[in-house]
């Protein structure tokens, strides 16, 4: 178990450290320097740039600064802002995305969950095809959609929720709702098609010829272990969701790092896109990590001991 | 040979000792609803068991003997398998007409089910200790300290050795024979009158086998728990069987004490799987197979269904069913060669 | 009472039965009575499963429409794709602008099926470097085996780790964004499900008998997985590109949506949604409508036809999927 842990650890550092250094490479691809934009930049900005860079040092000097930076978390400054740097913007704009990022995760997992174990269970009869038929429409209607759809609707048509900003829980409603739809469906799918698999198994029948009750056999025999697989999918759901937030903000206005980053785009604010992209990356790859361990810990079968690699 | 009328005649001889039998079935008749029609999966079976008696049923495929044991057990798909007439008397309690709720008080507790395959009998998320302790919490309402040391008496008595760290193991650690002795100490957690063992040694060694047949015995023996034992394999039969049914084609076509079938087989069909057996004091190119496969139950054939792969075949056994013909002790064979009219054989 | 009588009267009709038919009628040793059905190729059976799913049909007669019309319709329009019009802006669906027009006067009708073109042609490219690289990559790690296929597939571990779509934001922002580049930055990593696939159906197929015959007789390692294993690794193959376009369209959208697409003036249906956005709020639905009703269905379409493909195609799955 031990040596599952360090593998996925050490995979993780790796993938983080190709990322800093894809970014830093591309920072210095971009023709011309950092400066080039319509707007003039002021003799501020760029003082701050190269302190933040050590632009004047040679190339393998910057790049041991910047892989430092980052590992302190540092990420320099704003090019459209100069007052501000990304460190300030992520700790304004982080906690809305998180939050926001978090309740549609929470939504999706329990719904998803739900409605696939209860497709499975009323296998080809109407609820599963239902279940099934409306999960197909959420995975093809982009978040984005959704959402623009959504405040068309129920904001402007309707007028039953606020279009815009985060402030009260009825303006939260939308927003999660745009971002929690796709995982949803992926979830459910994921679920019904593995406990389909696992109700077909023997042991399910063993489960059954013990008298036990129906609920104890689906949920304590059947779910732990058709979740298993579903685990596994947790991470790159976790992903999905947090670029969800870039669009989902945008539409919705709402004051998250997600409409920072965008604008930033917009603006082609090169430092806060690059600290951006590093400082979200980590925290995705983080998310696989403990997907990872997570499932290590729950299979029996690897937590005690690994019969090599796969 | 008289010709002896059912289904009377079946039945009676065996409650002529004082016990009436444990489980009684009675030309129980199954069929299951499928996209292509119903299949008739199982045609008029009568068997019985006594206490602590073993009984083991024999067929190939498709005949009916696992499907047998679903409905004994309460196993059989709601929505597709229809009892069509017939009753199963388990204790002197109807079977075919009780609902899942009452299915549950019996399952586990008094009629208990051992698996073909270890390795995938065992949930794999569960410790042994927990799938051993669930069906005695439940049925029995032990607490968690009873139905430990429950268990750990039921793995002593199946032959396993360190019994509480096992019940701490998950069934990927411990070995295909080893999983086998769990199955069926937690078959007998709830000290079952009734073991059903759909093919308990198929899927083991030849080895291993030969141990867990003696731990049937031995808990027999022990326990005074009455088993039905499905196989195919003649050899297992002869190991630890008090009387055998051969079924064929959904039908019970003879039931005879273990000795009598080895030694006087009624039926041609048991004639033929006895035959069919290798030795190794016959030349190698005489394996004898029987030709042609089981008729499709979809549409069952008029007269006997073994009619058409029979080498003593008569014209009567296609066109109409044999009657059901007593034999020395309990034992019956459905056969038109019974029939004084029939020739003798040669 | 009455069972005794039934009893005598079964005996009686026993007795009854002439002695002609106790005669021998010994079974013949011919062949049973089971009719032998035609036999099936593989493709063959799966094309007749795929014919009874209506809803994967009816799909597919979308798409093949959808193809259709993205060639034609901009070619045969009256309107331009991309000039404007200033005094036909934010005009509602008619008979002169059959979808309306934009804020700049553009007719949405063409723009639609312009922007048709651009995410088809995407979810191809998308499913070709899928193929290309993926089965070629896939291929190769499983059939070499041994450390070769241990350290491709770490490596594919590490990338597969990097967050798809901030690298190709990344990319878009440092290169430019066009359609090109949008290519580009799809093939750093939309490829790794389908390698991972190839590689996991060689592995199984690669030990079959019939394998292991064609060796036996000299066939080089390109023979072997051209004719053996890829013929039969095809099915699961198609079934994860016809899954990889809508993932590619989504990307298209999402990437125009958010500026890194198709620049402007041309079109395309993220481009497009991202216009209406601007004008939501004054009741110009059609302008939002059309586009997303595009997106929506067309990757529906893959979807529902991938789905159809993998219960055609392995029946065993059906049930689980």
């Amino acid at each position: 178990m031990k040596k599952y842990i360090l593998t996925r650890f050490l995979l993780m550092l790796g993938t983080i450290f190709i990322i800093a250094t894809l970014t830093f490479v591309l920072m210095h691809l971009i023709p011309g320097t950092p400066f080039d934009q319509e707007r003039q930049t002021s003799a501020a900005v760029q003082d701050n740039l190269r302190a933040f860079y050590k632009l004047d040092q040679s190339l393998p000097v910057q790049y041991l600064h910047y892989l430092k930076a980052i590992v302190t978390f540092d990420y320099g400054p704003s090019i459209s802002n100069p007052d501000t740097t990304v460190n300030t913007l992520l700790a304004r704009g982080f906690p809305v995305s998180f939050e926001l990022g978090l309740m549609a995760l929470v939504a999706a997992t329990l719904s998803g969950i739900a409605f696939g174990t209860l497709a499975a269970l009323r296998h080809n009869r109407l609820i599963d095809r239902l279940v099934m038929a409306v999960a197909v429409v959420g995975i093809s209607i982009p978040n984005f959609v959704l959402a623009t759809l959504l405040i068309q609707e129920l904001s402007v048509g309707l007028g039953w929720f606020p279009a815009a900003t985060w402030r009260t829980p009825w303006h939260k409603v939308l927003p999660v709702i745009a971002l929690a739809v796709t995982p949803m469906a992926i979830l459910a799918r994921i679920t019904r098609s593995s406990m389909l698999d696992v109700l077909t198994q023997d042991y399910i029948t063993m489960a059954r010829a013990k008298g036990l009750s129906p609920w104890r056999v689906v949920i304590r025999h059947g779910l732990r272990n058709a979740l298993l697989p579903v685990i596994t999918l947790l991470g790159t759901l976790a992903a999905s969701i947090l670029t969800g937030t870039f669009v989902i903000e945008k539409i919705f206005a709402i004051p998250g790092m997600g409409r920072y980053f965008v604008d930033s785009i917009s603006t082609r604010d090169y430092p806060v896109i690059m600290g951006t992209t590093v400082f979200y990356s980590a925290i995705l790859v983080f998310m696989l990590f403990l997907v990872d361990i997570a499932y290590g810990l729950l299979d029996p079968r690897i937590a005690l001991h690994r019969k090599g690699q796969s | 040979m008289t010709v002896k009328p059912e289904p009377l005649d079946m039945h009676a001889s065996a409650s002529q000792s004082d016990n009436p039998p444990l489980l009684a079935i009675r030309d129980l008749s199954l069929r299951f609803r499928t996209y292509g029609g119903y299949v008739h999966a199982l045609r008029q079976v009568s068997l019985h068991i006594a206490r602590g008696e073993t009984l083991a049923i024999v067929g190939e495929s498709g005949s009916g003997k696992s499907v047998t044991s679903q409905a004994v057990m309460g196993l059989l798909p709601r929505a597709t398998a229809h009892i069509t007439g017939g009753s199963i008397l388990f204790d002197e309690r109807e079977l075919t007409t009780l609902k899942p709720a009452q299915w549950r008080q019996l399952q586990g507790r008094r009629i208990a089910l051992i698996f073909q395959d270890p390795m995938t009998a065992l949930n794999p998320t569960l410790t042994i200790g927990e799938q051993m302790t669930e069906g005695v919490r439940r049925h029995l309402h032990y607490t968690a300290s009873q139905a430990r040391d429950k268990a750990i008496q039921m793995l002593e008595l199946v032959g396993i050795s360190g019994p509480e760290q096992r019940l701490r193991q998950f069934p990927h650690e411990l070995s295909g024979g080893m999983r086998q002795r769990i199955v069926i100490a937690i078959a007998l957690m709830c000290d079952p009158d009734l073991l059903i063992a759909d093919e308990p040694t198929t899927a083991l060694d030849v080895t291993i086998q030969a141990q867990i047949l003696a731990l049937f015995a031995d808990i027999q023996a022990r326990t005074g728990v009455a088993i039905m034992l499905i196989t195919h394999d003649l050899g297992v039969v002869a190991g630890i069987a008090d009387r055998v049914t051969v079924m064929y084609a959904g039908q019970c076509v003879e039931t005879a004490d273990v000795h009598t079938l080895f030694s006087h087989p009624a039926h041609p069909y048991t004639q033929a799987l006895l035959a069919s057996v290798p030795r190794l004091d016959m030349p190698a190119a005489s394996l004898k197979a029987i030709a042609g496969q089981p008729p499709d139950l979809f549409a069952p054939p008029a007269g006997c269904a073994f009619a058409a792969r029979c080498a003593h075949a008569l014209r009567v056994c296609s066109q109409i069913e044999p009657p059901v013909t007593g034999l020395s002790d309990q034992g019956w064979v459905r056969c038109w060669l019974q029939d004084p009219r029939a020739p003798r054989p040669a | 009472m009455n069972q005794h009588t039934k009893t005598e009267d079964i005996a009686e009709d026993i007795a009854a039965l002439p002695i002609e038919l106790f005669e021998p009628a010994p079974a013949s040793t011919q062949a049973s009575h089971h009719p032998m059905r035609p036999s099936v190729s593989y493709w063959h059976s799966a094309w007749l499963r795929l014919r009874d799913n209506p809803a994967a049909l009816a799909c597919l007669l979308f798409l093949i429409v959808l193809i259709v019309m993205a060639i034609f319709a901009p070619m045969l329009s009256v309107w331009s794709v991309t000039a404007q019009d200033l005094k036909s802006q934010n005009m509602p669906p008619s008979s002169l602008h059959w979808f309306g027009t934009d804020d700049l006067g553009r007719d949405i009708f063409v723009r639609t099926w312009y922007g048709a073109r651009i995410s088809l042609f995407v979810g191809l490219m998308a499913a070709l470097i899928d193929f290309v690289i993926g089965v070629t990559y896939g291929g190769y790690s499983g059939y070499k085996g041994g450390k070769t296929d241990i350290a491709m597939m770490r490596v594919l571990e590490v990338l597969y780790g990097l967050p798809y779509l901030l690298v190709v934001i990344l990319l878009m922002v440092v290169m430019g964004p066009s359609l090109l580049t949008i290519i580009i930055a799809l093939t750093i990593t939309g490829w790794i499900s389908m390698a991972r696939l190839v590689r996991g159906q060689v592995l199984q197929l690669k030990n079959q008998e019939y394998v292991t015959a064609a060796r036996s007789f000299g066939a080089s390692t390109a023979h072997v997985i051209r004719r053996h294993l890829l013929p039969n690794a095809m099915g699961p193959i198609l079934v994860q590109m016809t899954l990889t376009i809508p993932s590619a369209i989504f990307a298209e959208a999402f990437l125009s949506f958010l500026g890194l697409g198709v620049q402007a003036p041309y079109a395309s249906w993220g481009v497009m949604a991202n216009d209406a956005l601007g004008v939501i709020l004054s009741g110009d639905w059609w302008q939002l409508f059309f586009p997303a009703l595009f997106i929506s269905l067309t990757m529906f379409a893959f979807n529902v036809v991938g789905d159809g493909l993998q219960d055609a195609l392995d029946p065993r799955l059906g049930k689980g999927k």
